[in-house]
């Protein structure tokens, strides 16, 4: 079995974030990256695949050269080998950029199984893995909490609004995005960070993929006009005084409101 | 409180470390940070006592002799090895001295000194964490002066030695299966590898410690403990032998002092941003910037310390004065460090909410430990004069 993992490098989770000059994205000078979190599960997934039986684990990523550091790290964790798609071409692309290029690696790599995290911590569309399923015509599920993998299908646990879940059959070749928690993520040990070294990172450019002018800043259809932080709303009310008294005053209101 | 942020003020990360070594760290600093931090308070409340669960974990991450070649163990070179040691004594000093005694004293005297069926009776185990060593040099009345060992073992004509003697301040002791055991012999000082269930072993915990509390300490006493002659270790023959090991783990406190001092100073640096004091943050306040600059100062001129000696460890031109000064520095200056941190904390830092304090007497032991401050000085100067001092 083939399973390709699509894997986001994001800003890390404790980064200071500053927002562009233009406005409309963040300033990503000296900011520590980390795989994003949902995608780590997706790894942790196809891992489990391996770790099960026979198969090959490919990631993906798409990105400048930092990103070399988060494929190292999935192929550290036990991946088999890595496709990273960079070029300046394919920067500033909407989600239905990205996706045309994993649709189109997942077309080279014609994978049983695609594994990717529910949506990123930085972009949150979460609207890459179905447009990826959708380019490639093969079904999908998203918020995947729990999978079965067999040999021709797989057998998923979805998570429903309102505290439901949803149990549904997909057949093989299929996409499941994958929920946070969905599994125990294991860490990169030292000897797979060295046996890494030496496993395979094909470099792609969006023209190799055949998509030259599809896909990046100029192909996008999705603008984003600006991003910034909402000034602190109306009717805030800041509690002060020693924690005790901050609880204290906090479950007082929330009485008053009736909420308890 | 944001997770650990480490120091990098000469931006050695994208200048001097390989990808190699960055993503060593950097696995180690999560695991740590996920595993080990939620679950120190509880073991430092105890007298003594190591989170013995994480040690699966702790050798499926190759935590154990990491770099060392074969045998299941990582092969990594000594600035990831050294950074490995940085970031698990970021957690605790007790938790990087699991992984230096497991790693500097017990499997790399095998791994150097030990006969082939040795190795591969041991090392995968201890790499795989199912056998914790324990090394067994120091004694009740000799520290830093190995030529007064009392410890002796006795060769019987058939093939076995008989060993008597007490150590004291052996880490780990009564939680091992196997003890390498330095003895005084007809031939010189010789290493033993002793399983700790063969009869007249005994381990007891040693109790009562201010410092390295998450860390099992102990005294060992041996009886006419008989061990057959294919339990000694060929290669080392007089005090070079354990010299050698203790100069592997020694080499890795350098490293982890900085890790210590990183703890301190990032915790500090947030605290001291958040605290207010007379209207203001204190971290604006003169006073507190010349801590904290003397912090920054001292663990950037620690890791350059660190990363040269490492890297003449990894091209075969390191000489043994050159871990002494890395040590004996890194050490002096975490110490430091942890002193102005827990002052800058007032009476927070005294709580053990905070880690300041707790690298400040861990850190007392670490000075002590693996050769003294006022040891690795005296290596220095008969290193500068030609003259061992008196």
């Amino acid at each position: 079995m083939k399973v390709l993992v699509c894997l986001k490098q994001v800003p890390h989770s404790d980064a200071r974030l500053d927002i562009r000059d233009d406005g409309a994205w963040i300033k990503d000078d000296g900011v520590k990256f980390e795989i994003n979190s949902y995608d780590t599960y997706a790894l942790e997934q196809a891992l489990r695949v391996k770790d099960a039986g026979e198969a090959e684990v490919v990631v993906v990523s798409i990105g400048p050269d930092r990103v070399t550091q988060a494929l190292r790290t999935a192929l550290g964790m036990g991946a088999d080998r890595a496709v990273h798609v960079n070029d300046p071409e394919a920067e500033g692309s909407d989600p239905l950029g990205v996706a045309k290029i994993l649709a189109a690696v997942a077309a080279e790599e014609s994978p049983d199984l695609i594994l990717t995290g529910f949506m990123s911590e930085d972009g949150n569309f979460a609207a890459v893995p179905p447009m990826v399923a959708r380019l490639q015509g093969i079904p999908s599920a998203t918020a995947v909490v729990q999978c079965e993998i067999s040999d021709s299908s797989v057998r998923v646990e979805r998570e429903l609004e309102g505290g439901a879940m949803e149990v549904v059959d997909l057949e093989m070749p299929c996409l499941i995005a994958l929920q946070t928690g969905a599994n125990q993520v294991r860490y990169a040990s030292l000897k797979g960070i060295m046996q890494a070294k030496k496993k395979p990172v094909d470099a792609k450019t969006v023209a190799d993929l055949g998509l030259a002018g599809q896909v990046g800043a100029s192909a996008v259809k999705v603008v984003i006009e600006k991003i910034y932080r909402p000034d602190k709303g109306e009717g805030a009310e800041m509690l002060e005084g020693s924690t005790g008294e901050v609880v204290s005053q906090l479950v007082g209101k929330i009485k008053e409101l009736g909420l308890l | 409180m944001a997770d650990f942020t480490g120091v990098d003020f000469l931006e050695l990360e994208d200048l001097h470390y390989s990808d190699e070594e960055c993503l060593a760290r950097d696995a180690v600093r999560g695991w740590v940070s996920k595993e080990f931090m939620p679950r120190i308070q509880e073991h430092v409340r105890q007298d003594g006592s190591f989170p013995m669960e994480l040690v699966p974990q702790m050798a499926e991450l190759g935590l154990f002799g990491a770099n060392l070649r074969g045998y299941g163990c990582a092969g990594m070179n000594n600035v990831a090895y050294g950074l490995v040691m940085q970031e698990l004594e970021r957690g605790d000093s007790g938790l990087r001295s699991f992984a230096s005694v497991q790693g500097s004293l017990c499997m790399y005297p095998i791994h150097a000194y030990g006969s082939d069926e040795q190795k591969e009776k041991w090392l995968p185990e201890m790499a795989a964490g199912r056998v914790i060593g324990c090394f067994g040099l120091t004694e009740p009345d000799f520290g830093s002066y190995v030529s007064g060992m009392a410890t002796r073992a006795e060769h019987r004509s058939h093939g076995v030695w008989v060993l008597n003697g007490t150590k004291r301040w052996i880490t780990n002791g009564t939680v091992a299966q196997l003890a390498i055991i330095w003895a005084v012999t007809d031939e010189g000082v010789r290493g033993f590898l002793v399983e700790t269930d063969r009869p007249g072993f005994e381990a007891r915990d040693l109790k009562g410690k201010f410092s390295l509390r998450a860390s099992v300490t102990s005294e060992l006493f041996l009886q006419d403990v008989e061990v057959p002659d294919e339990n000694r270790l060929p290669g080392a023959q007089g005090l070079g032998g354990p010299l050698g090991c203790l100069n592997q783990a020694r080499y890795g406190i350098a490293w982890g002092a900085v890790g210590a001092a990183m703890a301190c100073s990032d915790e500090v640096l947030q605290y001291t941003k958040d605290r207010i004091v007379q209207g203001g943050p204190l971290a604006g306040k003169q006073l507190t910037q010349q801590k904290l600059v003397f912090m920054l100062t001292e663990i950037t001129k620690a890791q350059l310390l660190c990363l040269h000696v490492g890297r003449h460890k990894d091209a075969g031109t390191l000489h043994h004065t050159m871990v002494s000064m890395a040590k004996r520095n890194n050490v002096d200056v975490a110490l430091q460090i942890a002193r102005k941190a827990r002052d800058l904390l007032g009476a927070n830092g005294i709580v053990d909410d905070y880690q300041a304090m707790r690298h400040m007497v861990n850190l007392e032991t670490v000075r002590t430990y693996e050769g003294t401050h006022d040891v690795h000085m005296l290596i220095l100067g008969e290193h500068i004069t030609g003259m061992r001092a008196i």
